[in-house]
């Protein structure tokens, strides 16, 4: 490689933090991010938890009360909105309702002052690209709100900007059109190649979209990696709980003879995973899926239970199991109609060892 | 055509409930106006006549009067603009505390009447009130702000103020304020988002407060009346002199009808320029 390595950097977050006056906490926090050029990176988090704020601090909307963002090298903190030349897509799109479709997306080329025709050019372009050529006369109003969302898409999109942000733009769709524009969004993505950078408080729309996803909380980033990563191996009990379902065991590791268990009230899981680096108290994490529901005279069982939810969700079910001491465990077995436990059985479950994960920091 | 049928009955299903106010407007308000009307067009034998608004428009006097009326109304409505744009949008940024202080400050006014308002303001622009006072302390006291057009205008202009605050704030809570910020995310000036991507969308709630205002001046009487001098009347005060010195009902009626007229024109013409339906993003079919 004889290219520097900052040259594949899109943006860059140092130490951003913002503190607004009269309050305890920072709404975020120390914030530091590498964000490569052409990537698709999600901040995901519960409300409240920075990752708007953040964004906004990218946009120029919310100045830092300190740290540094590095735009291409080069610091924008003191550059206004208007001259970061970031694309961004609003929650409710801020489609101008005064204005038909081609004058919204004609907008931010009228405001760079680009010849007419190059303007009539680019617009017609793109939105033959996003499927609206027919729609220029329209006013936002009249459209779907998918259609008004590609709109939203193409207007921050038509004056080609090295980064896209995008604040939560799907919150306000039914599910079946939310999963019909991620795949959109996806491909737009793809056909052209710059940065997206995507805030959802959905985890599902978050790994199905992002190359990489950060998680916030508490104005800090919780971890940041691939939906995999994330999935597979949290880092915190907080980043396991967000994704996904989990099972969170507290017990002590027991290192005996070369193996590893984790001793809990309720008996005693094998794990074969990587030795914990100490013995102690310790989480461990088995997704549903690592947890299988045996018969309750199974005496290999780890632990024992009684089935108090079946909850079917057609390709699975959901099988929620309390054990003698009253801590809920979630399985997920397959949707087939034979040998399915039903409320008030009395079963064993039995704890996939290899894929069980330990928590690094106890959060 | 029984579906038609049904249709107007089930539109018109509830109609008794504004008998009462429609009889009381066709008593009151439609038969006296009417009835105005038609005396304009009578002489005094009550014979058919145009004589009254010869009379009226061929008079270099009442001309004057009349275009003077339509420009106090103008400027009054100009100077409520200037006052009340900045007013209603910081009630648009204000928290509900404050806001509710900026409602009641507005709304103030009508809770007094409109004779001891304008009292009120003989006081404070009279040549020995306060305002007068200060504006001599800055070297400005050749200024006469009491018994001309100036004074009528500022007595006027606040009195009309609420009728502007009011609709242009019911329109501008309803934009969208990421619609400026959108506009500056896209390349827009704070200056330019603000003109591109938000005035525009403020225009039904000046228009709709401009014509109350327009309106009210055309036909204010007290206000003139006490800041103003004969030197400087306006058509209301025309008109009832007319009527209760020259007991000339056909004179007064031709004025009356006459200053209707304009005034249904003048706002005809507003409305052309200021495309309300295209103000309020409906089907404008531009480009």
């Amino acid at each position: 490689m004889t290219v520097a390595v900052d040259t594949d950097l899109a943006l860059k977050l140092r130490g951003v933090s913002k503190q607004y006056p009269g309050t305890d906490a920072a709404a975020v926090s120390g914030v530091d991010l590498d964000i490569r050029r052409g990537e698709f990176v999600t901040f995901l988090g519960p409300s409240g938890s920075g990752k708007t704020t953040t964004l906004n601090m990218i946009a120029g909307f919310i100045s830092p009360t300190g740290g540094q963002i590095l735009l291409d090298g080069k610091d924008i903190a003191d550059l206004p909105p208007h001259r970061r030349n970031l694309g961004m897509v609003f929650q409710n799109y801020a489609l101008f309702p005064h204005m038909s479709v081609w004058d919204n997306v004609a907008f931010p080329l009228v405001e760079r002052k680009y010849p007419k025709e190059q303007i009539r050019e680019r617009v017609r372009a793109a939105l033959e690209m996003v499927n609206l050529t027919g729609f220029e006369k329209r006013r936002p109003r009249e459209l779907s709100g998918g259609q008004q969302q590609r709109v939203a898409l193409t207007r921050a999109l038509v004056f080609d900007p090295p980064i896209l942000l995008m604040d939560e733009p799907l919150s306000a769709l039914d599910k079946k059109l939310r999963q019909r524009l991620q795949l959109e969004i996806k491909r737009v993505h793809r056909e052209v190649g710059i940065t997206f950078l995507f805030v959802t408080h959905d985890q599902e729309e978050a790994m199905a979209l992002s190359d990489r996803v950060v998680v916030f909380d508490h104005g800090r980033i919780e971890q940041v990696g691939t939906p995999d990563e994330l999935y597979r191996r949290p880092a915190t009990r907080f980043v396991a709980e967000f994704l996904g379902d989990s099972n969170l065991i507290d017990g002590r590791l027991v290192t005996s003879d070369g193996t590893v268990a984790l001793e809990a009230p309720e008996g005693r899981i094998p794990l074969a995973g990587p030795p914990a680096p100490s013995d102690g108290e310790h989480c461990v994490m088995f997704r549903p899926e690592d947890v299988r529901v045996t018969s309750g005279e199974d005496d290999a069982a780890a632990w024992k239970g009684t089935v108090r939810e079946v909850v079917y969700l057609g390709s699975e079910r959901r099988v929620i199991v309390t054990t003698e001491t009253g801590r809920d465990v979630t399985a997920r077995t397959s949707g087939e109609t034979t040998g399915v436990p039903r409320v008030g059985d009395a079963v064993g479950l039995r704890f996939s060892a290899s894929n069980a994960w330990l928590i690094p920091t106890t959060g | 055509m029984l579906k038609l049928a049904q249709r107007t009955t089930r539109r018109l299903r509830g109609a008794h409930l504004a008998i009462p106010l429609l009889a009381l407007l066709v008593a009151f308000f439609a038969i006296p106006v009417l009835e105005l009307m038609r005396r304009s067009f009578l002489d005094a034998d009550g014979a058919l006549t145009m004589q009254s608004y010869a009379d009226f428009l061929g008079t270099p006097a009442y001309r004057t009067i009349l275009f003077r009326t339509f420009f106090v109304a103008v400027i009054c409505t100009v100077v409520c603009v200037l006052f009340a744009y900045p007013y209603a949008y910081l009630m648009t940024l204000a928290g509900p505390r404050v806001r509710r202080v900026l409602l009641v400050l507005v709304l103030l006014p009508f809770w007094t009447s409109l004779m001891v308002r304008t009292y009120a303001w003989l006081v404070l622009l009279q040549d020995t009130g306060p305002i007068k006072a200060a504006l001599e302390a800055i070297g400005l006291g050749q200024v006469h702000l009491i018994r001309n057009t100036a004074g009528v205008v500022i007595g006027m202009a606040q009195i009309l103020l609420p009728f502007m605050v009011l609709p242009l704030y019911n329109n501008l809570q309803k934009i969208e304020r990421s619609d400026l910020l959108a506009a500056q995310s896209l390349g827009a000036t704070p200056l330019r988002a603000f003109w591109r991507a938000y005035f525009p969308q403020s225009l039904p709630g000046l228009f709709a407060g401009g014509v109350l205002v327009f309106i009210l001046a055309l036909g204010f009487y007290i206000t003139p009346v006490i800041l103003g001098s004969p030197q400087n009347s306006m058509m209301s005060q025309l008109i009832v002199r007319q009527v209760t010195e020259r007991l000339d009902w056909a004179g007064g009626g031709a004025m009356a009808v006459v200053l209707t007229v304009l005034t249904l024109v003048f706002v005809g013409l507003m409305s052309r320029v200021v495309n309300v339906q295209q103000a309020f993003g409906g089907t404008g079919d531009r480009k």
